[in-house]
């Protein structure tokens, strides 16, 4: 029993990593752009968290330290959001070339400046004292106000964070006229923009303000679940799944929450589910398990597409370049 | 008239290059009338309505509305004096209720109510005698409803003068009705409405002063009751033109196609004809009609071979031989070798049939490519008839090695109708040909057809133009939702009872298109 609530917790506070990226993916996709810069993006927020930490740890009380660390992973994020929408919106260039150059960059820019900053870390294989002397002492602040609880320590401000963003945006989205501006953009630019919507604005701003928020998800990794010096190497392959539970949430924030424990359940399940059951099981197997986010993704995507409800269908415009017509 | 002015354009001109698109048009328009824009395409028409909506900015001229000159540079200028157009193209986004669409773009409180909006929209779909369900989607909306969700658009921006832009183009006779019994309340109510269209029957029907253009000038605004099509014509065309299609008695007619219960789904599954059957006979004339989408398209693929079909047979019955051959287990070459042509106008009118680099000898090529000996291909046979037909045709061309996509629209569609009819057919199968053509090209095109029939081709005829398929064709077959709802003979049918076959609901509609006279 004790087993399986550890189990559990273990998914939801890992599915928030998800949810924190598939919420920004979402806002990015509701005004038609496709960005698989995301695992990218999560990477550089994560390091610009980091780095934050590391240059204001002795300056700023923990409230602001864990704030200034989440701003600077925002902006970090954004700015490779910024990036991509000049690319992709005033550029024109084709998003599926440009979100997975942003995503070899942003992985390799992270793993050089983490690399840096965890050199001594990693080659002493310490994290006891000599992390009390790091950016990582500051995971405590992380996990306020469970730090100390063995059991809920994953459960931080940024847990709370992710849940709340998630809902934000899933009310702005259905009820709001911005909500409401920001999906015709994604469905129709040119009736948007025949209605007096300015659809780059609204491309630049939903772009710029979901990668910052898929960023959070990066930070939220680094400092809170995990909490090692090793981790920002993880955070790509978080980032994939991200862009996976935008399918499987049908484009809905809501519905991400749901599924990114699920995903959680599924990533996770190979360091639990052979103790709770009492299975033998090789240790590659582990790899099979990691893939199972994804079949359900499929499964997802197949039973959607049989059903053929024009509601859960991707935005129609999501993946093409807007051009105004012009004589 | 002592009526307030609600738009005057003095000496408007613009320019696209060295074309002149309208030259010095003045043009008055009354608060409370419906004012006809009337030219052939290619005139200026919508090019005059862009620029009182904002779309194009005028090179010389002033604009005045209610008595104060005002420049509109943007589609909101034009909403903040009070103009609204409906365009040809519907700008909806699918996905949105209509109330969703009518305000999208406006500016308000940050959260909107759904049912607040929806009220609004009821509210004005009310008074004017739309029939409208503002919480119904937009994909799962026919044309005339998604028509009626852009008039609302415009109105509910507090429009007094909307512009529409052929609005009867996508609607059946007894939709086209309807419209004009709310742009008659709407006009009534005080509202000033231009309406852009080439049928001179609408014109006289609905129109209190019809405004014609030609090449780009005005020619004159006269009062519609004083005016007859004739007139009318003479005015748009510059020339007096016969507008009798003639219609010679088919002669030693006899089955060439026939068609038995038909059926084809679509990849997704649905199915697209239905149980459809029909027989097209030498030396006549088959029309078509329906509403665009009802599986016309596909009932010509489907005779020339380009689709897969689930169950039926098409029988086709030999000149040469007089064998009787099952079309359906033929590939498409060996379907045109029998001489069953197929000439589509897509909307695009270069999607099928005609590749838009190429020029006009390679497009002939595309058809007798594998005519050669060797493996060269022989260019000069195409550039003869390239040549052929320019000449018979006067397609306007600076030569036959003009890439087709540079030549006018109507000179395009010359171009593949003559390609095809060169190869001496059997069958003609003649899709929308006259798509966008102005008058003169479209009578060029229907006397072609005539000439085919008199020479024993079975020519199949889908038009959009109701009036043209009742004076062309010899049978008309109806079709509604991929199912035949009719055969009748174009001799002696009415425009109306093709219209009621082309709804779905073949009854309900009648009686409500009964209630809609009454009303009117």
């Amino acid at each position: 029993m004790n087993m399986l609530l550890t189990y559990l917790l273990c998914a939801v506070s890992l599915g928030m990593t998800f949810l924190y990226g598939s919420t920004g993916e979402i806002i990015t996709e509701k005004v038609g752009h496709l960005n698989l810069g995301t695992p990218g993006v999560m990477c550089v927020g994560g390091m610009c968290g980091c780095f934050a930490i590391d240059i204001f740890r002795d300056m700023l009380p923990p409230v602001l330290l864990v704030t200034v660390a989440i701003l600077a992973c925002f902006l970090g994020g954004s700015l490779m959001g910024l990036i991509y929408s000049f690319l992709t919106v005033s550029l024109h260039t084709n998003q599926n070339v440009t979100g997975l150059a942003m995503t070899i960059f942003g992985a390799g820019l992270s793993k050089y400046g983490m690399y840096n900053l965890t050199k001594e870390l990693l080659d002493g294989g310490a994290t006891g004292s000599e992390a009390q002397t790091s950016f990582l002492d500051a995971t405590k602040y992380f996990r306020y106000p469970f730090a100390n609880n063995e059991k809920l320590q994953y459960c931080g401000v940024m847990f709370f964070l992710a849940i709340l963003i998630a809902l934000v945006a899933a009310w702005i989205l259905k009820r709001t006229r911005l909500g409401l501006h920001l999906r015709a953009v994604g469905e129709n630019p040119a009736t948007a923009d025949a209605m007096g919507i300015n659809v780059t604005a609204y491309k630049y701003g939903a772009t710029c303000i979901g990668c910052g928020i898929a960023a959070l998800g990066g930070l939220y990794y680094a400092m809170d679940y995990a909490g090692t010096a090793g981790a920002y190497k993880d955070i790509e392959a978080l980032g994939w799944l991200s862009i996976a539970l935008v399918i499987f949430a049908l484009w809905r924030p809501q519905l991400s929450i749901i599924g990114s424990t699920l995903f959680g359940l599924l990533y996770v399940a190979s360091a639990y589910l052979p103790t709770l059951f009492g299975w033998k099981l090789p240790q590659h197997a582990t790899y099979l398990f990691e893939m199972l986010p994804y079949v359900v993704t499929i499964l997802v995507l197949i039973v959607t597409s049989l059903r053929k409800k024009r509601e859960n269908q991707p935005p129609a415009s999501l993946g093409l370049s807007y051009f105004r017509e012009e004589r | 008239m002592s009526k307030e002015i609600a738009l005057e354009m003095r000496k408007v001109s613009k320019y696209f290059g060295d074309l002149a698109a309208n030259r010095d048009v003045d043009l008055t328009v009354y608060k409370g009338e419906i004012l006809a824009v009337l030219g052939e395409n290619g005139c200026g028409k919508t090019t005059l309505m862009n620029m009182i909506a904002g779309i194009y900015f005028p090179d010389a001229g002033n604009i005045f509305i209610n008595g104060k000159e005002v420049v509109i540079r943007s589609p909101k200028d034009a909403f903040a004096h009070g103009v609204g157009m409906i365009h040809q193209h519907f700008k909806l986004v699918d996905l949105f209720t209509a109330a969703e669409n009518v305000v999208l773009g406006i500016k308000g409180e940050g959260r909107y109510r759904k049912k607040t909006i929806n009220e609004r929209v009821q509210a004005i779909a009310d008074r004017y005698g739309f029939h409208l369900d503002p919480q119904k989607k937009i994909y799962e909306m026919s044309v005339s409803e998604k028509q009626t969700v852009e008039i609302i658009k415009v109105l509910y921006r507090g429009a007094d003068l909307l512009i529409l832009d052929e609005p009867t183009a996508v609607l059946t006779p007894q939709e086209t009705e309807k419209l004009f019994a709310v742009l008659r309340r709407m006009r009534d109510d005080g509202k000033s409405i231009l309406i852009i269209t080439h049928k001179l029957h609408e014109v006289l029907s609905v129109s209190d002063r019809v405004a014609v253009l030609r090449k780009g000038e005005h020619i004159a605004t006269v009062e519609t009751a004083t005016t007859t099509s004739e007139e009318l014509t003479e005015m748009m065309v510059g020339k007096k033109v016969e507008l009798n299609i003639e219609r010679p008695e088919p002669k030693n007619t006899c089955d060439r196609l026939v068609v038995k219960n038909l059926n084809l789904s679509d990849v997704e599954g649905v199915q697209i004809l239905n149980n459809v059957s029909f027989e097209a006979r030498a030396g006549e004339i088959l029309g078509i009609a329906g509403i665009a989408g009802s599986g016309q398209r596909e009932l010509l693929e489907a005779i020339a071979g380009l689709q897969h079909l689930s169950t039926g047979e098409i029988l086709y019955h030999n000149p040469k031989t007089d064998k009787v051959e099952d079309l359906k287990n033929k590939t498409p070459l060996q379907i045109r070798e029998l001489g069953v042509r197929l000439s589509f106008v897509p909307e695009d009118r270069l999607g099928m049939g005609l590749v838009g680099n190429m020029d006009i000898v390679d497009n002939m090529m595309l058809r007798s490519y594998r005519r050669g000996h060797s493996m060269f291909v022989d260019r000069k046979k195409p550039r003869d008839l390239a040549e052929r037909i320019i000449k018979d045709l006067e397609v306007a061309t600076p030569s036959s090695h003009t890439p087709v996509r540079r030549l006018s629209g109507g000179n395009v569609q010359k171009v593949l109708v003559g390609r095809e009819i060169a190869a001496s057919p059997t069958v003609l199968m003649a899709a929308y040909p006259v798509r966008g053509l102005d008058i003169n090209s479209s009578y060029t095109i229907y006397n072609l057809l005539t000439e085919q029939k008199e020479r024993g081709v079975a020519v199949i005829f889908v038009g959009e133009d109701l009036d043209v398929l009742v004076e062309l064709c010899d049978r008309i077959l109806v079709v509604c939702g991929g199912r035949v709802t009719g055969v009748v003979d174009g001799r002696t049918t009415t425009k109306e009872e093709i219209g009621i076959l082309m709804t779905a609901h073949g009854q309900a509609s009648e009686n409500k298109a009964q209630e809609d006279e009454t009303d009117a």
